[in-house]
């Protein structure tokens, strides 16, 4: 008994099983499926849904998109090219005339012979924004970015380079009245850097410049106003506007915050009045009303006037966003700076801005992307915007009377692709940003 | 003064920009071009080809003042306008002058403060149907739903008339003749109503206009315009008395071809004055004596014009109707140049 | 060793203005002051002096003038006889009716996103993920235009719904015998009552007394409902046991209100097709539909974002601790999940509706005749106002903003944590 006990007990394998695979149900693909489509009846019901939903979206979209034509002058040509192709009833999208105009949408009327210009520019501003995007940059480059708000105005619009320059010198002469004056007087220095500045804009820079322009004109082709469309339009608003807004929208923040009753009150009003209203009131207000708010007879562009109720409007989201940032500081970095015993303005340069803005960056392309897409709003006022200007205008002409879809898909990819990659920019930054305060 | 305006803006929001003074002409002398309010789109009275020329019959006028102002008809910078900001922009000095199809009426001329120069095109408003439909009058349309565009004297006609009429429609507001002409076509409207020339400027680009009938009622009437800033007589004088030497032109039978022959050896002292052989009648409005003679050369009298961008020639096909000269039995009548 | 340093004798000196902390607020706030009051009287000076040079005046009298055009689409009494004023308000309850109307389907459509995309299951939330991605990046006109335009350029006009002329044969039926959406309108079943109480006039606008009747009703059914549940609490506070409640709030909220209806003989009208147009039902113009549909679904994907972050902002733990306490998935749900995560959802999704208001004044790019299209839009250009018109709207926009933003600051102030 004990033997037979001992015989049926003492069981040892003394061979390895070779390797099963799983059970069918239980791995590869059917697993994947199991697990991830149809897990309990629920997802199964979504699963049908969705593929239902996806069928009949391919099956509408795929043809045509597979029937496209590229090239033809005309849209019944192209239409014909489709018949001929792929029998009568069927369907197909007309690329063409992307093909013969998408430098209209990209470029609107800017002429043809300058398109490097504004790409220069384009490619300059990353340039320019390198040392704020990337750590590694040597911080020499940072007088380029101070530079080229100047530099891009004159590539785009051309004329002379004395007029931005003789902008930037007020700058120039403000900053060095209050390099001098900073070390005994520093807020006397800056009232006075900003009276100098002031005076140099509003009485000495015209005589100068026209003197300048008289000895050595320094002039490129210059480029009016009404030739902007397309994607440069939108791109110049956008940037010039966040630019602009940037340190409007740091002072209206530190308004916001202050303990002085009236300049908070103000801050306040004017960010909620802006945020209240939409875009094309204040567009409307460039358009229409801005002329009774100067003095009579002044007049200038409207793309100038677009972009200052833009900026406006972006500096009460842009402060909104640096209050955030603000607010996110440490308590203990302001108690810090008290206790180092730097005044209100050192504490805010050297310690608190420095943080805050970088804690606001990705918040700030946030609202840049907002903008960008906003600018499409400035055909309402007769500016060619690549959306419905642009595309309007090619549809004008009888060539390609009756095109749709075409043009808003193809600006929509353009506007998804420069959003989505900005957006994805923005959360790389945050990631990264979250990392540092570790 | 183009780089101060610039300037100024950059620096202090228009602060240093130069003020523009009272009279438009010297504005216009000093910046060196006309800046004309136009019809953003509006095939055979304004529209810009591919590479942003302005061509039409507006466009037409446009350069006519820019030639005898200027002594060059390309000087001229075109300002896309919506019929929403037309007026505002003229008002506030964003332009110098108005030729966008604009209906001369009373309130316009005095409330808007607005000054037309006269009329360079004698319209009505009508309607353009659907063959299909069946519709052989605008007294049929009860119930219809019309496509109109706001902001013109249109919409309020089209209400004065569908409630004489004791009818009902249903509109639907259209901001631009391309938005109109889509809505029509894809049949979101039983009938597009806008001035007749419109329709027909409309309906010529249509891929097979003979499928669509404009309708013999016309609704109102539309006599369009330039118009220029209120105050600044001057100028509507320029205005004006360019239209009227197009015309005039036209009866004297002075064209763009034989206008250097005329202006030499014409023995009518009607055509001597206007091309300004005889008495410098352009000093009086602040001009040079063959002001008129440049005019005309630009484009060729009303006539030439008319036939090139809109006439029965072109796609367009509109018949001269009223805007024959008045010895045709047209309203085109321009008063005597002395 | 050091003397101690006097007092400094407590005389006032001019520099001391700005750089004594006690006076340099004060300082700077008068010259600020002294600024703004400057720049203002420049602004206002200007003004007068542009007016004046147009023979303009500032009066909002304009207002009461007969406006003279027609709006297709109103939900108070207006013709084109009324005043301007009139039309400003056909505008503005445009607005808010697209406004109110995209909110609703934007949260619904965000809501399902949101949790959809946080789902298991691969498929549905990669479609999602798709979905969200594009409509955030796209400017929302786009998305209006398209829609605009695949209701205009890919739906059957009315006609397509008759029968052939010649072989009588039906191509287009109503979908579900209801609807019927067409390159116009999508005609849809309107609520008719066969007995109305007739409408009250008040003067400047009429009150529609059966509407008024069934709002009435259902808010004291609503009050009711909320008497009945805190009744429950009590009663649950003192005995443990806390008494069946739905079917009660059901029956005090709906039951009047549909005993109403029946009483007042409240039927569907179908579309049918008569004339050009169909008739009996209710036109929902497509301007409309397109607004409605592309700005829903536009904020739609920033709320389905929104609540995404919502959800997962509230950490695994809470929701273990809570089935440690032995609480069931739907009341942890309830009771646990929930409360975290609005109080992250609330704030960001009232600012997605004040967009979604805002952005309604897109409705000018398909001719919805909106506060913008009237007020800002034809009223302008008829009369010429366009001072008083512009700054009117931008008045009446930000008292909406200001009063949705209001109701923000109360929920937060009733959720926000009370700290200890």
């Amino acid at each position: 008994m004990s033997d037979t006990d001992a015989q049926s007990v003492f069981f040892m394998r003394d061979t390895m099983l070779p390797q099963v695979p799983p059970p069918a149900g239980q791995s590869g693909p059917v697993r994947w499926l199991r697990e991830n489509l149809f897990s309990g009846w629920f997802n199964t019901i979504l699963t049908i849904c969705g593929l239902i939903a996806l069928y009949f979206l391919l099956r509408g979209l795929l043809p045509w998109f597979a029937h496209s034509v590229w090239t033809a002058d005309t849209l019944s040509e192209c239409r014909q090219i489709i018949a001929a192709k792929w029998g009568p009833d069927a369907t197909g999208a007309c690329f063409a005339v992307v093909r013969e105009r998408w430098t209209q949408w990209l470029f609107g009327f800017y002429p043809r012979h300058l398109y490097w210009r504004p790409v220069l520019t384009l490619v300059l501003m990353f340039v320019a924004m390198a040392p704020v995007l990337f750590p590694g940059v040597p911080r020499k480059l940072m007088i380029f970015s101070a530079i080229y708000p100047f530099l891009g105005f004159w590539l785009l619009w051309g004329g002379s380079a004395w007029v931005p320059l003789g902008g930037m010198a007020g700058f120039v002469l403000g900053y060095i009245a209050w390099r001098v004056l900073r070390e005994n007087r520093p807020l006397v220095g800056i009232l006075v850097a900003v009276v100098i500045a002031l005076l140099w804009w509003l009485l000495l820079a015209g005589p100068v410049i026209d003197l300048f322009r008289s000895i050595a004109p320094l002039a490129i082709e210059s480029v009016r106003s009404d030739r902007f469309g397309g994607f440069v339009l939108s791109l110049t608003i956008g940037v010039a506007a966040i630019a602009i807004s940037l340190p409007l929208g740091i002072a209206l923040a530190l308004g916001r915050q202050s303990d002085m009753f009236l300049i908070k009150t103000l801050s306040v009003g004017f960010i909620e009045f802006i945020r209240g209203v939409p875009l094309i009131t204040l567009l409307f207000t460039a358009s229409l009303l801005l002329n009774y708010f100067l003095p009579p007879g002044t007049n200038f562009d409207i793309i100038l006037r677009v972009i200052i109720m833009v900026s406006l409007f972006a500096a009460a989201y842009i402060a909104e966003v640096i209050r955030g940032g603000l607010a996110a500081l440490p308590r203990g970095q302001y108690e810090a700076a008290d206790s180092l015993g730097l005044d209100y303005f050192q504490a805010q340069r050297l310690i608190v801005l420095p943080q805050a803005l970088k804690i606001s960056i990705p918040g700030i392309v946030s609202v840049f992307i907002g903008l960008f897409k906003d600018t499409t709003l400035v055909i309402f006022v007769g500016l060619l915007d690549p959306l419905k200007g642009i595309t309007d205008a090619v549809r004008a002409s009888i060539d390609w009377k009756g095109i749709y879809w075409e043009p808003y898909i193809f600006v929509g990819s353009i506007f998804f692709l420069f959003c989505f990659g900005m957006s994805r920019y923005s959360m790389y930054l945050e990631r990264r940003l979250k990392r540092d305060h570790r | 003064m183009k780089k101060t305006v610039f300037f100024g803006t950059l620096t202090a929001a228009g602060l240093a920009a130069g003020l523009a003074s009272a009279a438009t002409l010297d504005d216009v002398k000093a910046r060196g071009e006309l800046v004309c309010g136009v019809n953003p789109g509006l095939t055979g009275f304004a529209a810009p080809d591919a590479n942003g020329t302005w061509t039409g019959f507006d466009i037409s006028l446009c350069r006519a003042v820019a030639a005898a102002v200027l002594g060059d008809g390309t000087k001229v910078r075109f300002v896309p306008t919506t019929a929403e900001t037309r007026f505002t922009a003229l008002a506030s000095g964003e332009i110098d002058m108005l030729a966008r199809n604009s209906t001369w009426t009373f309130s316009r001329d005095t409330d808007l403060a607005l000054d037309f120069a006269g009329v360079n095109y004698y319209d009505g408003q009508g309607f353009m149907v659907n063959k299909a439909l069946g519709v052989t009058s605008a007294k049929e349309l009860d119930g219809a739903t019309i496509c109109i565009q706001t902001g013109t004297t249109t919409e309020l006609n089209l209400a004065d008339y569908f409630a004489i009429n004791n009818m009902s429609y249903t509109p639907v507001a259209i901001q631009s003749n391309a938005e109109g002409e889509q809505q029509y076509l894809a049949g979101a409207c039983d009938a597009y109503t806008t001035d007749a020339s419109g329709l027909a400027a409309t309906r010529a680009a249509f891929a097979t206009p003979s499928d669509h009938i404009i309708l013999p009622e016309i609704i109102s009437k539309e006599p369009l315009g330039p118009a220029t800033r209120q105050g600044d007589s001057q100028w509507n004088d320029i205005v004006r008395w360019t239209l009227n030497a197009l015309v005039a032109a036209e009866e004297y039978g002075v064209t763009s071809a034989n206008i250097e022959e005329l202006a030499t050896n014409s023995q009518n002292p009607e055509v001597k004055r206007l091309l300004g052989t005889e008495n410098n009648l352009g000093a009086m409005i602040g001009l040079d004596a063959d002001w008129a003679k440049r005019a005309i050369s630009v484009g060729g009298n009303y006539g030439e014009i008319f036939s090139a961008t809109i006439g029965e020639s072109t796609p367009i096909g509109l018949a001269r109707g009223l805007n024959a000269q008045w010895t045709q039995g047209g309203l085109l009548y321009a008063p005597p140049f002395r | 060793m050091a003397h101690a340093v006097e007092r400094p004798k407590d005389t006032f000196r001019l520099s001391m203005l700005i750089y004594d902390t006690r006076y340099r607020s004060l300082t700077i706030q008068v010259i600020v002051f002294l600024l703004v009051m400057a720049g203002a009287a420049w602004l206002v000076d200007n003004i007068i002096r542009n007016l004046s040079a147009l023979g303009k005046d500032f009066d909002f009298g304009f207002l009461g003038v007969r406006a003279g055009y027609d709006i297709a689409q109103r939900l108070i009494p207006y013709s084109q006889n009324s005043t301007h004023a009139m039309a400003l308000l056909v505008g503005l309850m445009n607005t808010l009716l697209v406004a109110v109307l995209g909110c609703i389907m934007a949260t619904i459509v965000g809501v399902m996103v949101g949790v959809l995309r946080l789902s298991s299951n691969w498929l549905v939330a990669r479609l999602m993920t798709v979905y969200v991605e594009i409509f955030r990046n796209v400017p929302v006109l786009l998305w209006i235009l398209l829609i605009y335009t695949v209701f205009t350029e890919a739906s059957p006009a009315p006609n397509a719904f008759r029968p052939d002329p010649q072989t009588g044969e039906v191509t287009k039926t109503l979908f579900l015998g209801l609807f019927a959406i067409t390159n116009r309108y999508t005609a849809i079943p309107n609520l008719q009552f066969e007995q109305g109480l007739g409408s009250l006039d008040l003067g400047l606008f009429s009150l529609n007394l059966t509407f008024a009747a069934v709002v009435v009703l259902l808010a004291i059914g609503l009050y009711v409902r909320s008497r009945i549940i805190r009744h429950a609490t009590a009663v649950q506070h003192a005995t443990g046991k806390r008494p069946q409640t739905w079917w009660k709030s059901l029956l005090v909220v709906f039951l009047p209100t549909i005993l109403l209806c029946i009483a007042l003989g409240a039927h569907f009208d179908l579309p049918v097709l008569r004339g050009f147009n169909f008739v009996e039902g209710l036109n929902v113009s497509n301007s409309l539909m397109a607004l409605w549909l592309a700005l829903s679904l536009y904020t739609g994907a920033f709320i389905a974002e929104i609540v995404r972050a919502g959800i997962l902002a509230v950490s695994q733990g809470q929701s273990e601790a809570a089935f440690a306490l032995g609480l069931r998935p739907r009341r942890t749900m309830n009771l646990v999940i929930l409360p975290q995560a609005l109080r992250v959802i609330i704030p960001p999704l009232i600012s997605q509706y004040l967009n979604l208001m805002k952005n309604s004044s897109l409705a000018i790019a398909v001719g919805y005749l909106d506060l913008r299209g009237t007020l800002g839009g034809i009223t302008l250009n008829q009369t010429g106002r366009e001072l008083e018109c512009v700054l009117l709207m931008m008045l009446i926009y930000l008292a909406i903003s200001l009063v949705i933003s209001s109701g923000m600051n109360v929920y937060n102030s009733r959720v926000k944590l009370k700290e200890r």
